[in-house]
């Protein structure tokens, strides 16, 4: 039992106490808040994992704007808390049953009867890296040649996404004034300006 | 030349017929009675001529058959459709005696239907041109008639054959506003239909094997059919020539009422007499006899179909004859005649004796077709009363029809030296010595059927011109012979019917007179055992003086005069004593009920039940709206699913996965 | 001794714990999201676990997309709760029946 041993227990432990926190919590405020622990124990295993810009990114991105984003809207959102129990115990049963259904099939589908594979003494011959190993480098290399058009893909993804989040949120006040290009550039001369012939007033 | 000008004369004959029956017909009303009658009476009297001329040409002079085509209708896929006449000894026979017997029709009728208005109501429109209707249709029968037996091919046989079907349904029907006429040409063309649908898938399987409608061809080939099998029911395999030649049979059995097709031929008697004279004994009738004839090469080839006619005819000659016994009605009694006689001829086809057979129908044409216009004699001076129970002794009153009935009796019966004697005689013999399978019962069947022929014949003789006079006072003040036009055709009638079988018998019988047009196998050809016994006409008279039938037949007449001359008791106590046997006979064996209830009930209920239980319940019910309804039960149980509830759905989508990961785990 | 069967079964145990958090939770819908968000979480332990054994980059370039797309689809789902709280004034997914059939 090495020390590495050790903290992986510790960790996915955490990870799954924090993981039932979520789902079991009355207030959201703390399921959101269990769920940013979940993260970071992750981004833990992950360190041991040897998947260093993945861990720094979930903590980054997933943790400090996703999470930060959920509380915004539970805050936002003022939910009374007492109304939120009724009908839990009822179903307990079945979920669980249900959840232990899914993992059972699960460990089994990855296991020696679902891969057909008997022989994991090589499959755990893990490859340890030097001192100067770059994850980050590494990643780079194959990001930006051969996954280039995926990552791409994903920055206009993630435009969309802008897009779509404030065109479905937005709200227009009536008393604010606002442009609206597409209409300034459809004005035609005619609309605006009429020139009519007439005779000359001179005033006497 | 002499060619060409046959040519022109055979194309004339049924052309000249089919003429006078347009005008009449369309421009009847313009030209008026005497018009229509002169211009039919013009064609088909040009077109007996023109028989005789052929007739001679052929018989005397001694000409080859004519063999050929007049107009090629259309060519499909090999098989040739055309019009064509094939002229031989056996066709200027039936021609002749298709013309002569319908010119003295057309001349009968001027005086048989002369007071025909009277037979219509008074508001009525068909009825003040009826007359040159009536005219049209006969010579437009000739027309077919001649066309059925001129033919030399199945496509102009199928044409003259529905032709004259549907000119007998007309001619049955003519006084369209008797309900009993109506039901009765009804009854003769769907009777007619069934015969002929047998007689289409004939010829068929005639095209079908052989590839041609040509008679020739056909012939010629129909030696690798009789070798050849097919399978008409699973796992059946039948002979090719067997199954054509009895369907081709069945059809034969429709046009020449042979049981259990006979049903329509007493009901045709609604129609006028004239009709039941010309079509329905000596013309239409025949025709399946002359088709079955013509087709003896492929008849010779196959012994089953033959069997199978003669026990066909020997019923009918049988029992038709008997309930000639029992009928009140002049004209029904000389319809049984007609279907009993039509089973001799059938009985000596089976026998391979085609030449007696149509030997028979030549004199029957002649004497029949008398013994019917005598009937429509008497039927005019009793002002068209027809129950021979209101008759007697009226042969004081009536001296000409007496003494041709007496003529055309004593032919019927076969009393030696009359034609009819003759052609009868020659069956029964031909029956003796056949071997075909069924020959002991057609024998006994023939025989006794001389002892009711000579008995219903002579009852009829009897009951309607000697006894005591039964009808009413009015009726006997105005009997008196109808007009010449009457009488003359049944004195030119008489004439062959005495003198015809004689002078023919020995060349068309045992001499060379069919020739080619009859083929007979070898160890079918009982008519050619008797040929050996054949020393002439008069020999064959005093042969027959001394044989069975004539004492049969002499029981017969002496039978019919003790019962209705001397003690007609007799006949009223063996009615009732034997009730059960006068009904089934009076009721004709029970074939019309039972016609009715099968096959018309029969119709009716499975109509019925198709309707309310296959298209109503089934189809309707069950296949259309069930569906809809069941598509409405599907949905309405369907949207529980739809609860709106997300995570309902994401519960199905769960299920969903974990239901693919098992089938994943088991595939593997 | 730390097999990839451990850490593939951490992932399984996460992906169970939130399948169960969705069929539970009927009462709050921003708790829906973030087991969504945790189901994703299973998902990419697994590809960081294979990724490490297997030595594959490809299994991080995978976790790279996912996260942007987890990411992306927060907040549109997000945008969309609010607005549904602008009309309903209620996240109880129990009267979120309108598409009730």
């Amino acid at each position: 039992m090495t020390i590495t041993d050790l903290l992986f227990f510790a960790f996915s432990g955490m990870i799954v106490v924090s993981a039932l926190g979520v789902v079991v919590s009355k207030n959201p405020v703390h399921s959101a808040l269990f769920l940013v622990l979940t993260f970071f124990c992750t981004s833990a295993i992950w360190l041991m994992l040897e998947a260093e810009f993945l861990a720094i990114t979930l903590v980054l991105v997933y943790v400090g704007a996703v999470m930060v984003l959920f509380l915004f809207v539970v805050m936002m959102l003022d939910i009374k808390v007492t109304e939120m129990r009724k009908g839990f115990v009822s179903y307990l049963p079945v979920g669980i049953g249900f959840a232990l259904a899914m993992l059972g099939i699960m460990v089994w589908v990855v296991g020696p009867f679902g891969t057909g594979i008997t022989d994991t003494a090589t499959l755990n011959q893990a490859v340890v890296h030097g001192a100067n190993y770059s994850n980050t480098k590494e990643l780079g290399k194959v990001l930006y040649t051969d996954y280039v058009l995926a990552f791409e893909i994903a920055a206009v993804i993630l435009l969309v996404a802008i897009i779509a989040a404030i065109s479905l949120t937005l709200r227009r006040r009536p008393q604010t004034k606002y442009q609206t290009p597409g209409e300034q550039i459809k004005v035609k001369r005619n609309d605006r300006l009429k020139i009519i012939s007439m005779d000359a007033e001179v005033k006497k | 030349m002499m060619e060409n000008s046959m040519q022109n004369i055979y194309l004339a004959i049924p052309l000249v017929a089919l003429f006078g029956s347009i005008i009449a017909g369309f421009f009847g009303a313009q030209i008026g009675r005497k018009g229509a009658h002169t211009v039919t009476i013009l064609g088909v009297g040009i077109a007996f001529v023109l028989s005789l001329v052929a007739l001679n040409h052929h018989v005397f002079s001694g000409a080859p058959a004519y063999n050929g085509t007049v107009y090629t209708w259309l060519v499909s896929d090999g098989i040739r459709f055309e019009v064509g006449f094939l002229i031989d000894n056996l066709t200027v026979m039936m021609m002749s005696v298709v013309t002569g017997v319908s010119l003295m029709v057309h001349i009968y009728t001027i005086g048989y239907m002369k007071d025909d208005l009277h037979n219509w109501p008074k508001d009525s429109l068909a009825g003040p041109n009826a007359y040159q209707r009536f005219f049209s249709y006969i010579s437009l029968f000739t027309f077919s008639m001649l066309m059925l037996v001129m033919s030399n091919n199945f496509l102009q046989l199928f044409f003259g054959w529905e032709a004259v079907g549907l000119v007998s349904y007309l001619l049955i029907g003519f006084w369209t506003v008797r309900p009993t006429a109506v039901y009765a040409n009804m009854k003769a063309f769907l009777v007619n239909r069934v015969g002929d649908f047998g007689f289409i898938l004939g010829i068929a399987a005639v095209v079908m094997y052989t590839g041609s409608l040509d008679y020739a061809d056909v012939f010629a080939k129909a030696g690798d059919l009789s070798t050849q099998t097919m399978s008409v029911f699973q796992g059946s395999e039948w002979n090719v020539i067997t199954v054509i030649c009895i369907l081709l049979f069945v059809g034969a059995m429709g046009k020449s009422a042979q049981m259990p097709l006979h049903v329509w031929l007493p009901d045709s008697m609604e129609g006028p007499t004239p009709i039941s004279a010309l079509i329905h004994a000596a013309t239409m009738v025949t025709a399946g006899i002359f088709m079955v004839t013509r087709m003896s090469p492929m008849y010779e080839l196959s012994d089953t179909a033959l069997s199978f006619i003669l026990i066909i005819g020997s019923l009918t000659a049988f029992l038709m004859g008997l309930i000639g016994i029992v009928q009140n009605d002049i004209k029904r009694v000389v319809a049984y005649s007609t279907l009993s006689q039509l089973g001799y001829m059938t009985v000596a086809l089976g026998a391979s004796a085609y030449s007696a057979a149509v030997f028979h129908l030549m004199t029957h044409a002649f004497f029949k077709a008398l013994l019917f216009l005598a009937a429509g004699s008497v039927i005019i001076a009793m002002h068209h009363e027809q129950d021979m129970r209101k008759m007697g002794g009226l042969k004081k009153y009536l001296p000409i029809t007496y003494w041709t009935s007496l003529i055309g009796s004593l032919a019927l019966i076969g009393f030696p030296g009359f034609s009819g004697f003759f052609s009868k005689d020659s069956i029964i013999e031909v029956v003796h010595d056949t071997h075909i399978y069924g020959h002991q019962l057609a024998y006994m069947s023939v025989l006794g059927g001389v002892f009711i022929t000579a008995f219903y014949t002579f009852r009829m003789f009897f009951l309607v011109f000697h006894g005591e006079e039964r009808m009413d006072k009015h009726t006997k003040e105005h009997l008196h012979e109808p007009s010449w036009v009457v009488t003359f055709p049944l004195i030119m009638l008489a004439i062959p019917s005495v003198f015809i079988g004689g002078f023919t018998i020995g060349d068309m019988l045992f001499g060379d007179y069919f020739g080619s047009a009859i083929y007979i196998a070898d160890n079918h050809d009982a008519l050619a055992e008797i040929g050996k016994h054949f020393h002439g006409a008069w020999a064959f008279v005093e042969h027959g003086f001394a044989g069975p039938a004539f004492y049969l037949a002499m029981m017969g007449v002496f039978s019919a005069w003790y019962i209705y001359m001397k003690q007609p008791d007799i006949a009223e106590s063996t009615k009732q004593r034997f009730s059960f046997i006068y009904n089934l006979l009076d009721k004709k064996y029970y074939f019309d009920e039972f016609n009715a209830w099968f096959f018309g009930a029969g119709s009716r209920g499975l109509g019925n039940a198709l309707w309310k239980v296959g298209d109503v319940q089934f189809i309707d019910g069950l296949i259309v709206n069930g569906s809809a309804k069941f598509v409405g039960w599907f949905a309405l149980v369907s949207r529980q699913l739809q609860t709106g509830l997300l995570y309902h759905y994401a519960f199905a989508m769960i299920i969903g996965l974990l239901g693919l990961f098992g089938i994943g785990l088991f595939l593997n | 001794m730390i097999t990839l069967s451990s850490y593939l079964t951490l992932g399984a145990i996460l992906f169970a714990i939130s399948i169960a958090g969705i069929f539970l939770n009927r009462k709050n819908v921003v708790v829906l999201l973030m087991c969504i968000e945790l189901m994703l979480l299973a998902a990419n332990m697994n590809f960081v676990a294979f990724s490490h054994y297997l030595n594959d980059s490809a299994g991080q370039v995978f976790v790279f997309f996912i996260l942007t797309v987890a990411a992306s689809e927060a907040a549109i789902g997000l945008a969309i709760l609010v607005v549904l709280f602008r009309n309903r004034q209620t996240i109880n997914v129990d009267e979120l029946d309108r598409l009730k059939g």
